[in-house]
């Protein structure tokens, strides 16, 4: 790789077993987030959600996994093969490598061995999570086109629109925050929020970019991609058995990316408030319980509100949030020029 | 958001001051707010307080804890004159005004076929027979030798209970009726006289 790494002064095999275990985790990670999920949408609901596959339901991800791995794998005779079977692995791996880039903590003294707890810190962070997240839109638009079924290609469209507007807002509100803290690694902007998270001073950005990020995930109110009353199921509608899982577990551990990076760029990563400096074993789990918050804000947020049309979401995106996320970038950098 | 051709709804105050052909819906119309407020701000003020109260509502649900009543453990008692499957009667020694010890233990079933008549199912089925001296079923002159209902034909309407004049047929409780195979569906006078199971629980007194 090309691009300069800040903090990449360990050896090979930590590179590695670092890759490894993240992608352990994302593994761990995305059934928790679907049990959670469905039990909340249960409770929005005043009903119990799925409880009856283990204690309290917690092995319904199992069943679910288990079932769709052992079905056939089915595809129309439309649909062109290469790109059927890629687009479901171009989503997952979007997915994981933005995941690499959320850090779980400060440089650790693991053994002797200095480890930093993230993938990567990247001296651009937002822009390779940016990157990732267009090349994403491989995944979905490979996915819907080859399918050779219209209702596939709608959503598919409608994926591409939609994350291109609101990829564009998500930028500017990250703006915001680059101006302040004056780095683009991800690690840094933690650090700078030492004194105060940055979701006190951003908070317009805060909002903006946790709107966009709902687009960016095709989740409710912005799931038109899949909107199953009108498209059946969207780009993934021709998907069945693993493929339609790979598609599943990148949706959800894109609800997780967009957690973390909230976490990390608005709620001060793995700081504590108040001055409270734990041991650093503690700084995953603060972000894990930071990264929880947000994602309960995704379900609690699909349990609430309905699908937006498409007119008004092409609409909300363009003349609401880019105007929105603009003035705030442009207010930011005014002040930050201001008070330097 | 804020389209300033649609902020204006037609109505009967905009049709009176301008004159034009237009279909004056009247003062009893609910106007409805087909877009945000005019006000940029004011729109966006407001589309977040609803979003907010949406939120809370939704939140307010978890609060008050499901509603659920999981049915195969749990199940939802039924009314007193709640109408499931079928009983058919034997008197009783209750010792009461009007019982007749004599009658212990008997169908109160003549075979009259009144039930039948009335059935607009059309799913009962009696054949009435004879009683004689040493095989007395009833304490009538007949009984009923077969009495078939066909539950997969039945509308529970309960005409039957009406139409039986020694209450030898009630509606019983029972709803749990599912079966793998219709003809198991027609239930015969024995099982009809069986004590049924009674696994829906009957509900209190005001609840």
């Amino acid at each position: 790789m090309s691009i300069a790494l800040v903090g990449y002064y360990e050896p090979w095999w930590i590179q590695i077993l670092k890759a490894i275990v993240i992608f352990a985790i994302a593994l761990q990670l995305v059934p928790v987030v679907l049990i959670v999920e469905r039990k909340l949408l249960g409770r929005f609901q005043a009903r119990y959600g799925p409880n009856r596959v283990g204690p309290y339901g917690a092995l319904q991800p199992m069943a679910d996994i288990l079932k769709l791995l052992t079905k056939e794998q089915f595809r129309p005779s439309t649909s062109v093969g290469l790109l059927f079977a890629l687009a479901p692995l171009i989503s997952i791996l979007t997915a994981v490598a933005a995941f690499a880039l959320i850090p779980f903590g400060d440089v650790q003294d693991i053994f002797g061995t200095k480890v930093g707890l993230y993938g990567i810190d990247v001296s651009i962070g937002p822009l390779y999570l940016f990157a990732f997240g267009a090349v994403a839109f491989y995944g979905i638009m490979l996915g819907g086109w080859s399918s050779g079924s219209k209702y596939s290609f709608l959503g598919a469209m409608r994926g591409a629109a939609q994350l291109i507007s609101y990829e564009v807002s998500q930028g500017l509100a990250l703006l915001g925050v680059i101006f302040t803290a004056q780095t683009l690694s991800l690690t840094g902007i933690v650090h700078a929020q030492a004194g105060m998270w940055y979701i006190v001073p951003q908070f317009v950005g805060f909002l903006i970019f946790l709107v966009a990020g709902f687009a960016e995930t095709n989740r409710a109110p912005f799931d038109l991609t899949e909107a199953d009353a009108e498209l059946v199921g969207g780009y993934n509608t021709e998907y069945g058995g693993g493929r339609f899982a790979s598609y599943y577990f990148a949706e959800y551990l894109n609800v997780l990316v967009v957690s973390g990076i909230v976490t990390t760029v608005f709620l001060g990563g793995w700081l504590l408030p108040f001055g409270i400096h734990p041991p650093g074993w503690v700084d995953p789990l603060v972000v894990l319980f930071k990264m929880s918050l947000i994602t309960f804000l995704f379900i609690w947020v699909r349990a609430t509100l309905p699908r937006l049309r498409y007119d008004q979401l092409m609409s909300f995106g363009w003349k609401v949030l880019l105007p929105l996320a603009t003035l705030n970038a442009l207010a930011t950098a005014i002040l930050v020029v201001a008070t330097h | 958001m804020a389209d300033p051709a649609e902020t204006s709804p037609p109505g009967p105050q905009a049709s009176s001051a301008v004159k034009v052909a237009r279909w004056d819906p009247g003062e009893d119309v609910v106007e409805v707010q087909r877009s945000p407020a005019p006000g940029a701000m004011r729109s966006a003020w407001r589309a977040f307080r609803e979003t907010a109260r949406g939120l809370k509502t939704t939140f307010g649900r978890i609060a008050e804890g499901p509603v659920t009543i999981e049915y195969p453990e749990d199940k939802v008692p039924v009314y007193p004159r709640f109408r499931g499957r079928h009983k058919l009667h034997r008197f009783e020694d209750t010792g009461a005004a009007g019982s007749d010890p004599a009658h212990a233990g008997l169908e109160k079933c003549v075979g009259c076929s009144l039930c039948a008549a009335a059935c607009p199912a059309d799913c009962i089925r009696v054949v009435a027979a004879e009683n004689t001296p040493e095989n007395r079923v009833s304490p009538g002159e007949r009984y009923a030798a077969v009495y078939e209902i066909n539950l997969s034909r039945c509308i529970f309407c309960g005409y039957c209970e009406v139409a039986c004049p020694f209450d030898a047929i009630t509606m019983g409780h029972d709803y749990e009726l599912s079966s793998y195979d219709r003809s198991d569906l027609i239930f015969t006078k024995e099982m009809l006289l069986a004590e049924p199971l009674e696994r829906a629980p009957l509900r209190n007194e005001g609840e």
